[in-house]
């Protein structure tokens, strides 16, 4: 431990969104997009750097999959500016954009074979013959498809489809792959495995992905950063830890994961610690850094299941944060047991604890009086 | 101890478990509500004939009734002799009480080999229905694509306008071209009237009047099936082929016209089938150099009154259409396993 910590660290953290110097590949800026009445995008403003795998995440309806479209050229901005690799994409249509798409429907051409369609691209380019074999091949091999080269679409399952698309989009070294919701058709099983195969892949060519999913947990899994979209506009863009622990505002905290909120009011507000009071939860929440809102301001308090301790006896050091309530129901996963834990005003929280001894019951059941004691620093203070 | 009673568990009774309909069971319980069909099942199911059979069994009996029975009659005159008297044809078969004669008179069908005017006068009907219907493609892809791509609320309203047409009486409708295509018809007082001519067209009456008239007739059953074909066509694919760095002009020749090809084909084969035989325009619209198999029918029919050899040039007609007609089947076929 010493020896790696006085060591300078060798790996350095890529993190272009963070650097000021670092030149954007994608810029939106001001972008809106409205069909009659309704208005899709709204004003939306993004910076997606080279090499990055970028998640749209939000809701059916959010404006996402428009957002992904008016990247590929099919729909035009309402107003607003799309670069791509600082050329201005406003009147390049989608056939001269450095860019390729893999459809949710996956959008095989039916009468063509697997090979036809991986080398449809490429033919439109007027590749060499030969190279276009040969790419091809290359395609096939990476997303093992080799054998089925001369079946037609009809004839593979939808995992097969699935990577005969991927093959199709990558064959032609996008500057930037657009994935518009590419795993929704495959089950569970096959999805978690075909995440990680993407980022593999995606680190293999070092193509800037950009997906667009409303499964949270595959746009955590595979992306280097999120945006969490509502009703055209983009609440957060972070990364995955930045999302999930220091969501800016409730309704990034309720999107991903579970969550517990408590409205609360400001106690005390100093630069290294503050105390909200929360009159839900019958506690006064102590939090160990300067929060940004003034002494009487109404806050909520995002605590996740996974951060409180959950016990039967209420902690010796008053100073510590607790909360107390009954069993109300006990959901066990095996792995996990969700604590369904109903406090004194009536309110429901939800605790999660890993099973981590081998018990035939449980220590905590229906109707017992339990303590949920979590560490300062781990409640999200929102002013929103 | 052997009772010759089944034994009770061992396997469920397949007789009492499936419905007498079986997988066509609410059909066949719908049309129990009709007496002749109620007969039928009862009849049916003393010879251990299932509902189910007996739905299937429904359009095949038309067939044979209305199709296959006729069709024997009319091979059978084919093999006649043709006679003075009513019915105008011999007998193909007596029976004396002892002795039955069969005559099969091969006299037409030898005739019709040695007689070039038939042999031309099929090639002729193939060619111009051939041609027509190639025309009929050319004008119908155009109108069947626009009605596809045309916005979904307009698209029954266009469709009806493509059917509206068949609500006129067909002969009338071909009487009109006369009124236009003649030489003082309505198409030379515009093209003179433009200045674009001064002496009047000859349409009326030649094989170009032929073709505008089959075109014009056949076109709704072009544009249907095209219609039906390129409307339910996954517009993601031209998305597709636009975002690989296709071309709309180049990814509607990749990608939309070899989609459409079962539509093509339909929409040929309605055209080409009905037209091979037509009387119709021909006869109004085409002249003496016209010679199509529908209009020698009708003269060998109504004008010698030779019932035999008319019957024979009707069957060399269906062995002919034959071809295309088992084509377009597996065709179907072929589509249905795809899909």
């Amino acid at each position: 431990m010493t020896a790696r910590a006085t060591e300078p660290t060798k790996k350095k953290k890529w993190a272009p969104w963070s650097d000021p110097e670092a030149e954007p590949f994608i810029r939106l800026v001001d972008v809106s997009k409205r069909f009659g009445d309704f208005l899709a995008v709204d004003n939306i403003s993004l910076d997606i750097y080279r090499s990055e795998f970028f998640a749209l995440l939000g809701p059916s309806g959010c404006g996402k999959t428009t957002l992904l479209r008016m990247l590929a050229g099919f729909e035009k901005p309402t107003s607003g500016r799309i670069e791509i690799d600082g050329v201005d994409m406003a009147d390049v249509p989608p056939y001269e954009r450095p860019v390729n798409m893999m459809f949710q429907s996956y959008a095989l051409f039916p009468h063509m074979t697997v090979e036809q369609n991986i080398a449809f691209g490429l033919r439109q380019d007027r590749v060499p013959r030969d190279e276009i074999a040969r790419r091809v091949r290359e395609m096939l091999d990476l997303v093992q498809l080799g054998p089925l080269a001369k079946r037609k679409p009809h004839q593979l399952s939808g995992g097969q489809r699935q990577r005969v698309a991927l093959a199709r989009s990558l064959v032609k070294r996008p500057k930037m792959l657009l994935l518009d919701e590419p795993l929704g058709a495959l089950d569970k099983k096959l999805r978690e495995k075909t995440q990680f195969e993407l980022v593999n892949i995606q680190e293999e060519t070092g193509i800037t992905f950009v997906i667009v999913t409303h499964d949270q947990e595959e746009a955590m899994t595979v992306s280097c950063r999120i945006a969490v979209m509502n009703q055209g506009r983009v609440v957060q863009a972070a990364t995955p830890t930045e999302v999930y622990e220091f969501p800016n505002s409730r309704y990034v905290a309720e999107f991903i994961g579970d969550v517990n909120i408590f409205e609360g009011r400001v106690t005390e507000s100093g630069a290294d610690h503050a105390v909200i009071g929360a009159p839900e939860a019958d506690c006064r929440f102590r939090i160990d850094h300067g929060i940004s809102a003034n002494v009487e301001a109404t806050v909520w308090l995002a605590l996740r299941p996974e951060k409180m301790v959950i016990g039967k006896t209420p902690p010796e050091d008053p100073t510590v944060n607790c909360i107390s309530g009954v069993v109300w129901d006990i959901g066990y996963l095996g792995n996990l047991s969700i604590f369904h834990v109903r406090l004194d005003s009536g309110k429901t929280v939800t605790s999660i604890r890993t099973n981590r001894s081998r018990e035939t019951e449980l220590d905590i059941t229906w109707e017992d009086r339990v303590y949920l004691t979590w560490a300062p620093g781990a409640v999200a203070v929102l002013m929103t | 101890m052997n009772t010759g009673k089944r034994p009770v568990a061992a396997y469920v009774d397949r007789q009492a478990s499936t419905p007498p309909g079986g997988r066509l069971e609410s059909v066949h319980r719908a049309m129990m509500a009709y007496r002749v069909y109620r007969w039928f099942a009862l009849i049916g199911d003393k010879f251990g004939i299932s509902g189910q059979t007996l739905v299937i069994a429904i359009p095949f009996i038309w067939l044979l009734l209305f199709f296959l029975a006729p069709f024997l009659i009319v091979l059978k005159i084919s093999f006649a002799e043709p006679l003075t008297a009513i019915p105008p044809y011999s007998q193909l078969w007596q029976w004396d009480g002892e002795t039955l004669a069969i005559h099969l008179n091969l006299y037409n069908y030898i005739f019709l080999g040695e007689d070039d005017l038939y042999w031309r006068a099929y090639l002729s009907s193939i060619r111009i229905a051939g041609i027509s219907a190639l025309l009929t493609l050319l004008v119908g892809y155009p109108l069947a694509y626009a009605m596809a791509r045309a916005p979904a609320s307009w698209r029954p309203t266009l469709v009806m306008l493509v059917i509206l047409p068949f609500w006129t009486s067909f002969l009338i409708r071909v009487y009109a071209w006369i009124g236009i295509l003649k030489p003082e018809g309505l198409l030379n007082l515009l093209l003179s009237w433009l200045g674009l001519i001064d002496q009047p067209l000859t349409i009326l009456n030649t094989n170009t009047a032929v073709y505008i008239g089959i075109v014009y007739s056949y076109l709704p059953f072009m544009v249907l099936p095209l219609y039906a074909n390129l409307e339910k066509m996954d517009l993601s694919l031209l998305e597709a082929a636009a975002d690989l760095g296709c071309r709309p002009i180049k990814a509607f020749w990749l990608v939309t016209v070899p989609l459409s090809v079962p539509g093509i084909i339909g929409g040929l084969l309605l055209v080409f089938i009905p037209a091979v035989g037509e009387f119709v325009i021909p006869d109004l619209l085409g002249g003496s150099e016209t010679l199509m198999i529908g209009k020698t029918l009708w003269s060998e029919f109504f004008n010698n009154r030779d019932w035999p050899l008319s019957s024979a040039v009707t069957v060399i007609l269906l062995g002919i259409l034959l071809v295309p007609i088992v084509y377009f089947q597996r065709q179907q076929a072929k589509a249905a396993e795809r899909a």
